[in-house]
């Protein structure tokens, strides 16, 4: 027999339903259907040849093969990778070191929170205005290179926009300058959760600071450092705004900073829906693997 | 090395921590500080070299932008609209979300809760071709309303309150509420929303800056009318224009009116920004 109580308890719990309607709803329509409409494009022939719109037309899985054959898929996947490496080695280092000396009682380092206002500041910049920010400073006739060459360190102006190693070098800068506040402040909650009496025991035995580092606090930081590992690769994955404003969404010089997601974003706006839908299934299921890997790492503590 | 760093005093360790944090703030900070320089000179000033001390064009810069050929200040009020009403709609209808999860026992609630950290991850690119068709078939092209929408399903921000939610919402004040003979809509808008309000001022300021910055999206679908352009697609317009022919003053202070809206915004809240960041990123 139903008792009052556990009758009022389930007309609660019926609010429950109602109140997940409108989240719902919008990841349905505006997610869920862009989805399954972007995977069902990719296996049509279906793009603008001049004003004309070709297909749609069921094509299998050509446009697959289209998108990797001749190699330019792999070259923007490596030009996305290269980028990303070069931003993140020197991230995950300085932040691992912040997030130490931050976590140090032993240090008691002063003006702590200036120092995290300051390293987080670049993260909430507009990426798309920081970008033209640094293509106006290090352009041929900007500051950057009036200061080198006034000092003598170049005899003439150095053009940073037409050398491969300084446009993906600028893009990795950014990408670190824009990270490494937001990593260093992550790692540190992980390094304070970090049970104190392992520090006390390894001080009564004589431990330097750099073994502390290296035996205790890297290893137990472990499942943290994988998760920014992780999350920082999906980020990279998306690389979009710096590198297209700082090149003008070419990726020049000779597109070797060019990356999946600005490919994405040209066939979008030539309307190749084929080839665009082929592009951004294969980001969904790279996406997907690591993100499983990172919903994996956040349960693991559940189990 | 072993025994060198045994030799390292607390004080040695203490001076290269601040003379390193000295080293890395300058690096964050130069660059905004160019820009502030920069924005205050003449193009004519610009192209004769470095300086590190304001000009005296910053109101002629100001001016300059304004009369020219980009419609900044519509821009700067676009985007204003855009990430005021997707700040409110996606904290409001994420806190909701995770009321849902938090507050009631039902069926199908671990299924939906691990459903909506599933899709946390995917990236909102990977949808975009689906997502403007359906915006074109709509014909909601040129308008404001797919950029504030979809912000109605954030999983991130509502993981975030849901986890604020479970350290600062107990179950008994609910009850508490339901024996005094509230409704439900009352208990959330009334009891649940004011507790909440430190966890949600975080995520109001995330979203707005996340919305604000935003161009991916906002570049698909704000294509015909320059009016109707946010303030990082008019950045990139610029970027694209022939650059030998602008005034460099006025690039400069374009940049600097997109950038330090956010930046003085942040400096008056950090406190709670950088405290909020850790909170709820990492389970555990």
């Amino acid at each position: 027999m139903k008792n009052g109580k556990s009758g009022t308890i389930v007309r609660y719990n019926r609010w429950a339903y109602i109140f997940l309607i409108p989240f719902m709803v919008v990841f349905i329509v505006f997610q869920l259907i862009p989805l399954v409409n972007t995977i069902y494009n990719s296996f049509f022939e279906h793009y603008m040849s001049g004003l004309k719109e070709i297909g749609p037309n069921f094509a299998g899985l050509a446009n697959y093969g289209e998108l990797f054959k001749g190699g330019d898929l792999l070259k923007y996947f490596g030009n996305t990778m290269i980028m990303w490496i070069l931003g993140f080695i020197p991230q995950i280092l300085v932040s691992l070191i912040l997030g130490a000396w931050f976590s140090d009682p032993s240090l008691r380092l002063k003006a702590q929170p200036f120092f995290k206002t300051v390293i987080y500041l670049p993260n909430l910049i507009m990426a798309s205005a920081f970008s033209m920010l640094f293509f106006t400073l290090f352009a041929d006739t900007g500051p950057i290179n009036q200061l080198l060459t006034g000092l003598g360190v170049f005899k003439e102006a150095y053009s940073f926009m037409s050398h491969v190693g300084s446009v993906r070098g600028l893009v990795a800068a950014m990408n670190f300058l824009m990270w490494f506040g937001n990593t260093t402040i992550l790692l540190m909650a992980g390094m304070l959760g970090i049970d104190t009496a392992l520090y006390e025991a390894a001080e009564v035995d004589g431990a330097t600071s750099s073994q502390v580092f290296t035996k205790i606090t890297l290893p137990l930081l472990k499942p943290i450092l994988i998760y920014v590992m992780i999350t920082s690769l999906i980020g990279g994955l998306q690389m979009f705004d710096v590198p297209q404003i700082l090149t003008n969404g070419s990726g020049d010089p000779m597109r070797s900073s060019m990356t999946l997601i600005m490919f994405l974003n040209k066939h979008l706006f030539s309307k190749n829906y084929g080839i665009g839908g082929a592009l951004s299934v294969c980001l969904f299921f790279i996406t997907s693997i690591l993100s499983f890997i990172v919903f994996r790492i956040n349960n693991a503590g559940d189990n | 090395m072993e025994k060198k760093e045994k030799g390292l005093s607390v004080g040695t360790r203490r001076t290269i921590a601040y003379v390193v944090l000295a080293i890395i703030s300058f690096l964050c900070l130069f660059w905004f500080y160019m820009l502030l320089i920069n924005s205050t000179r003449s193009h004519a000033e610009l192209g004769r070299g470095f300086r590190l001390i304001p000009g005296g064009y910053m109101i002629a810069n100001l001016k300059g932008m304004l009369n020219g050929t980009q419609p900044i200040l519509n821009g700067l009020l676009n985007s204003v609209i855009v990430a005021t009403c997707t700040a409110a709609l996606s904290v409001y209808f994420s806190t909701l979300t995770a009321f849902a999860i938090h507050a009631y026992d039902f069926k199908l609630k671990k299924p939906l809760f691990t459903f909506i950290l599933a899709i946390m991850m995917i990236p909102t690119q990977v949808t975009a071709l689906g997502f403007i068709q359906l915006i074109r078939k709509m014909n909601l092209m040129n308008s404001f309303i797919p950029l504030i929408i979809p912000a109605i399903a954030a999983p991130i921000t509502f993981f975030y309150l849901k986890q604020y939610m479970e350290t600062a919402l107990p179950h008994e004040l609910l009850e508490a509420a339901r024996i005094d003979g509230a409704s439900e809509i009352t208990i959330f808008n009334k009891i649940a929303l004011p507790i909440m309000v430190p966890g949600i001022a975080v995520q109001l300021i995330f979203t707005f800056v996340s919305s604000w910055n935003n161009y991916f999206t906002p570049a698909l679908v704000l294509v015909d009318n320059d009016k109707k352009k946010t303030l990082p697609i008019l950045i990139a317009m610029l970027r694209a224009a022939d650059f030998l022919k602008f005034d460099m003053g006025i690039v400069y202070m374009t940049i600097a009116f997109s950038i330090f809206p956010v930046v003085v915004v942040y400096l008056l809240l950090s406190k709670y920004i950088v405290g909020g960041v850790a909170v709820g990123a990492v389970k555990g």
